[in-house]
């Protein structure tokens, strides 16, 4: 408490080199580009903890409801210790103007240093009449309050991609905030993201002081770099040919995988069969549910749920986002099947035979 | 006179308005208004009915759940799909988790600092505060170290600027606690967010994940096998009685007690707030089946005039109980502003008339919201916990009249302190109460039904769109956290030809209608002191009362799928 971001990182074990790092990469970010990592550094050897704002726009808060879900580090602590949120429509206990004050003071207080977090979409149709507060657009306090952050970050797939109220026909305009604000925005999709993702995203950004390796997406490749197939604990089913045919049925029972049921996993970058859901709880295959690939751009017109995906010859475990691209299409069961059990005929009688094996004994 | 603009409305989900009339002191007329809108009914239209759950879904992520069950209802009525009673139960167990943990979220997080100083707290003596605390819960954690603690905290915290605590209207003479309790219910508000991410794990194990677990038209998609690992098995179930147990702690031995003692200081809010006269609620938690409303949990039904002595029935697909009307909203209709609409039949067109933004007032605009305003039988109703607890009282409900009656005694207050801003708050928090109960019982039921291998969770029978007619429509009702929650849906080759969503703040936070009788929000509002007009903590009260959800309430209709976004500036 009561320290400053150096003093912290001194505290924690980090080197003066470190910390230098740290400013040139939120000098970037902030889009001040390397020369202006001196005038950040001074500013976090001064500033206590960062200032944060969050905004809210076309959104429905399970973003901000996930974050409330972390559990390592807790959301209790994050806001005791690591940062001043001095603006959230959710949580402050300020409303009206003196609540737009707050904004106001940390955008005036804090010019170049203050950190925005973004919920929601920005309708731009019809002049941005679709989403207003405080009597000004989404759009115009989005432009105001970026102009002079030291980083931006687009928390969940409203932010990152649009999402639900983008989905065909988009009826009010719903558009991304990297398309809107012209420096480098942190996209961190999912409906919402997992709560321990954006503890990461924010660790990156406040503990250890860097922008985390992004993909072509913006994402942080930490967490978006792998496929929830390839690192779902039903895989062994996939290879195997061994598959969940209807709801509740024998091998819903088992485990088996939810591709023929619609499952996106295959499709979609995400930590949840890795880092899961609710401390480690669950993620929803786990749960008995296919994935339905909330962090992918336009993932509500890539259904019905229901349908399952074609079979993708070229996935392989290593693919990652910069390598496979994310349109995906329907086919015919017959284009599983053939994938299935041509590829994985032999390592599916194996196991077949072991569940064979199990049914026999008393 | 004076007009007092509240925007944004903070601690609410959404984006709300309020602009109050203040005259001498007490409120004489106010406006709210609804600012955002998705149209998520249009994106609705064409799409796979079996995934409407999922969009509805993101309609709110504070409520997350209850948009995803009242679907998944509104589609198995269309088409006549009766769920297994082991689907029903989960179901139920997901329901009434989300009521307590909305319930305790809502008080602590979203509540509490309009009646809770915070700063006041640093004034307690921290022994004190545990000897109170003592005297009116058993909670082990209410100790003199704890409270030193827990102040320490907030001295330290407030030493480096406040945070999400900054400008708030500390020192009000509204605020009425002593330091002791301002620092037990700030004690609890940290510990209540610790606590609120421990209960949704039960989401997590029958729905994957929360926010915004998984349903299914026709059942649950978690299979159950207590002989497999990758299934719901006695691992999970038992996780499932853990957090089960640790809620009915907090519930019981923090949530309630303190709403009782917060309470118990502003017994002067039982007369302010009262608001609207008539209450209605679907009714809630299928005992069974959905099919049987006469043994759900909570009573189906209208009070009208305060008149505890009847209940009037509710028939949602009764074409000309429930209308929608668009006379103060951002929208027109073929007929004519005047008309009312049934959803089913209804047609909606977005067209801004407001102000050009940015604005600092809507003073003078006939139209100020994009929320249409609902009525039954032509009349203005209130939603939500006390509605509920209203009209199951009225129906003879026995566990709601007696824990009712119980609580007033212990505030010492009549029935008719129930009809009021105080009323609202300790509504919510029986209801919480209730819902808690009911979910051990569920839990029992489930264990009971496993016991005897009674596991099936989905009924396939009509899962395939092959086999559905060519036209079906149908309804979903719940009683979601914020009150009674409808879902319309016509579907027309296998397709969603038609969605609409009624919702508890359309029904609470709309506009006026044709008639300009005030809704929920507008009518508690009058008749509100008003201490300091620039610093409306007791707007804050009455709205905050009635947990609004604005990006629930505020949807855009179209069932012709045309496309007619008229936006014109006056």
């Amino acid at each position: 408490m009561g320290q400053s971001i150096w003093q912290s990182m001194e505290q924690k074990g980090y080197s003066r080199r470190d910390f230098l790092q740290f400013c040139a990469a939120a000098a970037t970010v902030a889009g001040l580009g390397r020369s202006g990592a001196s005038q950040v550094a001074a500013a976090f050897e001064k500033q206590e903890k960062p200032a944060v704002v969050w905004l809210h726009f076309q959104e429905c808060t399970c973003c901000s409801e996930s974050f409330l879900r972390a559990s390592h580090p807790i959301v209790l602590d994050v806001l005791l210790d690591v940062l001043s949120l001095n603006y959230t429509e959710t949580l402050q206990a300020a409303a009206g103007f003196q609540a737009e004050k707050c904004l106001t003071d940390t955008i005036r207080d804090h010019k170049g240093k203050y950190i925005v977090l973004v919920e929601g979409a920005v309708p731009t149709g019809d002049d941005g009449v679709y989403c207003m507060i405080g009597g000004k657009t989404a759009e115009s306090i989005l432009q105001t309050v970026a102009k002079d952050a030291a980083a931006v970050v687009a928390w969940g797939s409203c932010a990152s991609n649009g999402c639900v109220q983008a989905a065909k026909p988009n009826p009010t305009g719903a558009t991304p905030i990297h398309k809107l604000v012209d420096k480098p925005v942190i996209n961190v999709p999912g409906c919402p993201p997992i709560a321990d993702v954006m503890m990461g995203v924010v660790t990156h950004l406040l503990v250890l002081g860097q922008v985390p390796a992004l993909d072509n997406l913006g994402r942080p490749k930490e967490f978006y770099g792998r496929r929830v197939h390839d690192t779902c604990y039903r895989r062994p089913n996939y290879d195997a040919g061994l598959f969940v045919e209807a709801w509740d049925d024998e091998n819903a029972r088992k485990g088996y995988c939810l591709y023929k049921m619609g499952c996106r996993g295959p499709v979609t970058y995400n930590a949840c069969s890795v880092v899961k859901w609710n401390e480690g709880t669950s993620y929803p295959i786990q749960s008995g549910h296919g994935c339905i690939g909330c962090s992918e751009e336009g993932f509500w017109d890539n259904g019905p749920f229901y349908q399952h995906l074609p079979a993708f010859p070229g996935f392989g475990i290593e693919s990652t986002a910069d390598t496979v691209g994310a349109a995906v299409g329907l086919v015919t069961l017959a284009g599983v099947a053939a994938h299935a059990v041509v590829t994985n005929v032999r390592k599916r009688s194996v196991i077949a035979e072991v569940h064979a094996e199990d049914q026999k004994e008393p | 006179m004076a007009r007092v603009v509240v925007d944004p409305v903070t601690r609410i989900e959404g984006h709300l308005r309020i602009e109050a009339v203040v005259e001498n002191g007490v409120i004489t007329d106010a406006f709210s208004a609804g600012t955002m809108v998705r149209g998520l009914e249009k994106i609705l239209i064409g799409r796979d009915p079996r995934d409407a759950w999922a969009i509805t879904e993101r309609v709110c992520g504070v409520c997350t759940t209850v948009h995803a069950l009242t679907s998944v209802r509104a589609v198995e009525s269309a088409l006549g799909i009766a769920i297994p009673p082991t689907a029903e139960l989960i179901r139920n167990i997901m329901m009434t988790t989300q009521y307590v943990q909305d319930h305790v979220i809502h008080f602590y997080h979203l509540h509490a600092l309009d009646w809770v100083d915070i700063v006041n707290a640093l004034k307690a003596d921290p022994k004190k505060a545990a000897e109170l605390a003592q005297s009116f819960s058993k909670w082990d954690k209410n100790t003199p170290a704890y409270f030193t603690d827990v102040q320490n905290k907030i001295k330290s915290f407030a030493a480096n600027g406040l945070g999400i605590f900054a400008n708030g209207y500390w020192g009000h003479p509204a605020y009425k606690l002593p330091p002791e309790v301002n620092l037990i219910a700030v004690a609890h508000y940290l510990d209540a967010l610790v606590w609120q991410k421990e209960i949704v794990k039960i989401h997590a194990v029958f729905g994957g994940k929360n926010p915004h677990p998984n349903y299914l038209v026709g059942g649950v998609p978690c299979s159950i096998n207590m002989n497999e690992v990758a299934a719901i098995n006695s691992d999970r179930l038992n996780l499932v009685k853990r957090l089960i147990d640790q809620a009915d702690e907090f519930v019981n031995e923090v949530y309630i007690p303190d709403v009782l003692a917060v309470a118990s200081f502003y017994k002067d809010w039982a007369g302010h707030g009262g608001g609207l006269s008539n209450y209605l609620s679907y009714g809630e938690f299928p005992t069974k089946g959905y099919g049987q409303p006469d043994a759900f949990k909570y009573a189906r039904g209208v009070v009208l005039g305060r008149d505890l002595s009847t209940v009037h029935p509710v028939n949602a697909t009764d074409k000309e109980e429930i209308k929608e009307y668009i006379a103060h909203s951002w929208y027109s209709y073929d007929g004519g502003d005047k008309v009312g609409i049934h959803p089913w039949a209804g047609e909606t067109n977005l067209k801004y008339t407001g102000p050009k933004p940015p604005f600092e007032t809507l003073e003078g605009f006939e139209k100020y919201s994009f929320l249409k305003t609902p009525r039954w039988k032509e009349q203005a109703m209130e939603v939500g916990p006390l509605a509920r607890l209203i009209v199951s009282y009225a129906a003879g409900h026995d566990d709601v009249k007696g824990l009712v009656g119980d609580t007033l005694g212990k505030l010492n207050v009549p029935v008719g302190a129930l009809f009021s801003t105080l009323g609202r708050v300790a509504a919510r928090a029986l209801d919480g109460a209730l819902a808690m109960g009911w979910l051990k019982e569920f839990y029992a039921e489930l264990m009971e039904r496993v016991k005897i291998n009674e596991v099936s969770t989905f009924n396939g029978e009509l899962w395939e769109p092959k086999s559905w007619p060519k036209d079906a429509e149908g309804v979903g009702l719940t009683e979601a956290p914020r009150g009674a929650l409808a879902h319309y849906i016509k579907i027309h080759n296998g397709a969603i030809a038609n969605y609409q969503l009624v919702v508890p703040t359309t029904w609470n936070g709309s506009p006026r209608d044709a008639k300009e009788q005030r809704s929920s929000f507008e009518q508690a509002l009058i008749g509100t002191p008003v201490a300091k007009i620039d610093e409306p903590v007791e707007i804050l009260r009455t709205i905050h009362s009635f947990d609004p959800c604005l990006a629930c309430a505020v949807h855009l209709y179209d069932p012709q799928g045309r496309h007619l976004h008229q936006v014109s500036f006056e």
